[in-house]
C-alpha cells in the first residue's frame, strides 16, 4: 500500500459531491470517487480513439502522429469518423475528461478540509483548452478552426493562424499574455530561490526567518510581497497569463480578422494628434 | 457546513480581511553597522495589506545598486534621446511613435566594427551601458544574500536570465561576427526581430531547444498556479509559512502533500516543490539561450533540421518547390 507515514489518519470518509460513499475510496495512492469513475472513462476512451486514429494515421512516429480536426465544408456538423470526426469525439472526451478531473479535485479538497484555489486554477486552464476547441471555432463556423492533436502538427497550426493575422505578436492581448508568462517564471524563479537560500544557507549558517525573507527583497527592491503574498501574486500572475492566452485567440478571427499590425491603427488616428 | 446546492467548506483565503498596525521594520540587522545604516526609506501603503505586505522599503543603496542605477539610466535615457531625435524632439509624436521608434544595432556591413554613433553607434552604447547595468545588479543580488547569510540561490536563477540576454546581444552577435545580428530596442522592433529571425531560420517552433524553453515556460506558470494554489488553499493550517513547514513539518505540509498524491499519485515536499519550481524558472532560459546560440551559427533551417531527424514531415509542395533562403542569392 503506497501509504505515507502520516496519510493514514487523513484516510477518513466524505467530502464526495456525487454518489456519496459509493465510490468513496482509494486505489494505491489515487482517491477514486464518483469522478475518478469518469475521468478514467473518458481517458480510456479518448487514449484508445488516439491510438486507433495514430494507427490508420500513416505513422507511429510520436513527433508526427497526427488527430485533425474536420474540413470546414464539415461546418459546425458530425464529421464522418476518419475525416475528422475522432478529433470531435476525442475532443468530448478530453472536457470530460479534465471537467471530471476538477471536480475530483473539489472532492479531495473538501476531504482535506482545504480551499478551492486548486480545482478553480485548473478550471481556468480549461476554460483556455475549451477556447481553442470549442468556443472560436463555434464562433467562426466550422469544428474544422479547432487545433490538430499532435506534438508537431499542433506547432504547425499555431505558426500557420499566427501569420494568417500577418505578425501574431501584435496582437495586444498575446502581448498581455506573454508579458504575464515571463512575469510570472520570473516570480517562480525569485520565490522558489528565496524559500531554497532561506533553508539552504552557507554552510555554518542558521536556517533563516520570513524576516530574512522580507529583508532581502527589500534590500534588493525596495520591497517584499510576504510569504501569503507571493502566492497570491504567483496565482494571480498565472491565471493572468493563461485567462489573456485564451482571449488573444478568440478575438483572431470572431473579433478582428486582418492583420494584427493595422490593428494599431486606432492609436495613429487618435483625435489628439490627427 | 451550510446546506446549499454547491457547499462552499470553511473560509476561502482570497484577501487579508484583518490589517494590522506596526511600525516600519527596518530589517534584519546586516553584519557591519555601515550597511544597515545604507538602508534607506520605509513606509506603510495600507492599501497593499489587503493582498500582501504594506509594508514598502527600506531599499538598501550601497555602492554596487547605485553604480548600477546610473549605467541603467545612462544606457536607458540614451535610448528614449535617440528616439526623440526621430521624431524631431516634439514630445507629442514621441507618445504617438512610441511603440514604432526603435534604436538599431549597426547594419551587418560594420561587422563587429565599432560604428559611427547615428548609423548604430547609439544601440551600442545603450547595449553596453545597460549591459553592464546588469551585471553590477546581479553581483548586487548576491552579496546582499551573503550578507544576510542566505543562500544565493536568487542570484544565479538571474544569471540564467542574463545568459540568454547575452546570447542574445553579444555571444551570438560574436559568433555570427556581426552586431547587426542582435535584438533592436524598440516595442515593435523587437518583436519584427523575433518574427523574422524565426522566418529566417526554418521556424523556431522546429528548434528542439525552443521546444524545451516553451515547456518550461509554461511548466513554470502551471508549477506556480499549483504551487500557489495549494499553498493558499493550506493558509488556514498555516501553510504560507514555508520555512517552518519545511523543518517541522505539520498538518498544512501533509494535507497539501496529500491533495497531489491523492490527484496524480505524486507528490512534492514543501521543500522539494521549491526546487521543481526553481529548475523550471532557470531551465526556461538556459534552454532557450542554447536554442538561439545554435540558430544561424550551427543551424541554418530548424525546418530542414526537423525533417533530416524524423522530427517534422516532409510537406507537400503544394506551391512549388520551396526555396532555403541561404541558398537563394
Amino acid at each position: 500500500m503506497a501509504m505515507l507515514s502520516f496519510e493514514r489518519k487523513y484516510r477518513v470518509r466524505g467530502g464526495t459531491l456525487l454518489g456519496g460513499d459509493l465510490f468513496d475510496f482509494w486505489v494505491g495512492p489515487f482517491y477514486v470517487g464518483f469522478f475518478g469513475i469518469t475521468t478514467v472513462f473518458f481517458t480510456f476512451v479518448g487514449t484508445a480513439l488516439i491510438l486507433y486514429g495514430a494507427a490508420i494515421g500513416g505513422t507511429w512516429n510520436l513527433w508526427q502522429i497526427n488527430i485533425a480536426p474536420p474540413d470546414l465544408k464539415y461546418g459546425l456538423g458530425l464529421a464522418p469518423l476518419k475525416e475528422g470526426g475522432l478529433w470531435q469525439i476525442i475532443t468530448v472526451c478530453a472536457i470530460g475528461a479534465f471537467g471530471s478531473w476538477a471536480l475530483r479535485e473539489v472532492e479531495i479538497s473538501r476531504k482535506l478540509g482545504m480551499g478551492y484555489h486548486v480545482p478553480v486554477a485548473f478550471s481556468v486552464a480549461v476554460l483556455g483548452y475549451v477556447t481553442l476547441v470549442v468556443i472560436r471555432p463555434v464562433l467562426l463556423g466550422a469544428w474544422g478552426h479547432g487545433f490538430p492533436y499532435g506534438i508537431l502538427s499542433h506547432l504547425d497550426w499555431v505558426s500557420n493562424v499566427g501569420y494568417q493575422y500577418l505578425h501574431f505578436h501584435y496582437n495586444p492581448a498575446h502581448m498581455i499574455a506573454v508579458t504575464l508568462f515571463f512575469t510570472t517564471t520570473l516570480a517562480l524563479a525569485m520565490h522558489g530561490g528565496l524559500i531554497l537560500s532561506s533553508t539552504n544557507p552557507p554552510k555554518g549558517e542558521l536556517v533563516k526567518t520570513p524576516e530574512h525573507e522580507d529583508s532581502f527583497f527589500r534590500d534588493i527592491i525596495g520591497y517584499s510581497v510576504g510569504t501569503l503574498g507571493i502566492h497570491r501574486l504567483g496565482l494571480f500572475l498565472a491565471l493572468s497569463a493563461v485567462f489573456f492566452s485564451a482571449v488573444c485567440i478568440v478575438i483572431s478571427g470572431p473579433f478582428w480578422t486582418r492583420g494584427w499590425p493595422e490593428w494599431w491603427g486606432w492609436w495613429l488616428r487618435l483625435p489628439i494628434w490627427s | 457546513m451550510k446546506k446549499t446546492l454547491f457547499p462552499v467548506p470553511y473560509y476561502q483565503n482570497l484577501f487579508t480581511k484583518v490589517r494590522v498596525n506596526a511600525p516600519v521594520f527596518p530589517g534584519v540587522p546586516l553584519e557591519r553597522e555601515r550597511d544597515t545604516a545604507e538602508r534607506a526609506g520605509g513606509i506603510h501603503a495600507h492599501v497593499l495589506a489587503r493582498f500582501g505586505n504594506a509594508q514598502i522599503g527600506p531599499i538598501y543603496l550601497g555602492f554596487l545598486g547605485v553604480a548600477s542605477l546610473i549605467f541603467f539610466v545612462i544606457g536607458f535615457t540614451s535610448i528614449g534621446w535617440n528616439m526623440l531625435v526621430q521624431v524631431n524632439y516634439s514630445p507629442i509624436e514621441f507618445v504617438k511613435q512610441l511603440f514604432w521608434l526603435s534604436v538599431d544595432p549597426p547594419s551587418a556591413k560594420y561587422g563587429l566594427q565599432l560604428p559611427p554613433l547615428n548609423e548604430g553607434g547609439w544601440w551600442l552604447f545603450a547595449g553596453f551601458f545597460i549591459t553592464v547595468s546588469i551585471l553590477l545588479w546581479w553581483a548586487r543580488v548576491y552579496r546582499r544574500a551573503r550578507a544576510l547569510g542566505l543562500g544565493t540561490h536568487v542570484a544565479w536563477a538571474f544569471a540564467a536570465a542574463i545568459w540568454l540576454f547575452l546570447v542574445l546581444g553579444l555571444f551570438r552577435p560574436v559568433l555570427m561576427g556581426s552586431w547587426s545580428e542582435a535584438v533592436p530596442f524598440g516595442i515593435f522592433s523587437h518583436l519584427d526581430w523575433t518574427t523574422a529571425f524565426s522566418l529566417r531560420y526554418g521556424n523556431l517552433f522546429y528548434n528542439p531547444f525552443h521546444m524545451l524553453s516553451i515547456v518550461f515556460l509554461y511548466g513554470s506558470v502551471l508549477l506556480f498556479a499549483m504551487h500557489a494554489g495549494t499553498i493558499l488553499a493550506v493558509s488556514r493550517y498555516g501553510g504560507d509559512r514555508e520555512i517552518e513547514q519545511i523543518y517541522d513539518r505539520g498538518t498544512a505540509s501533509e494535507r497539501a502533500a496529500l491533495f497531489w498524491r491523492w490527484t496524480m499519485g505524486f507528490n512534492a515536499s514543501m521543500e522539494s516543490v521549491h526546487r521543481w519550481a526553481w529548475w523550471f524558472a532557470v531551465l526556461t532560459c538556459i534552454t532557450g539561450g542554447i536554442g538561439i546560440l545554435l540558430t544561424g551559427t550551427v543551424v541554418d533551417n530548424w525546418y530542414l533540421w526537423a525533417v533530416k531527424h524524423g522530427v517534422a514531415p516532409a510537406y507537400p509542395e503544394i506551391w512549388g518547390p520551396i526555396i532555403d533562403p541561404a541558398v537563394a542569392k
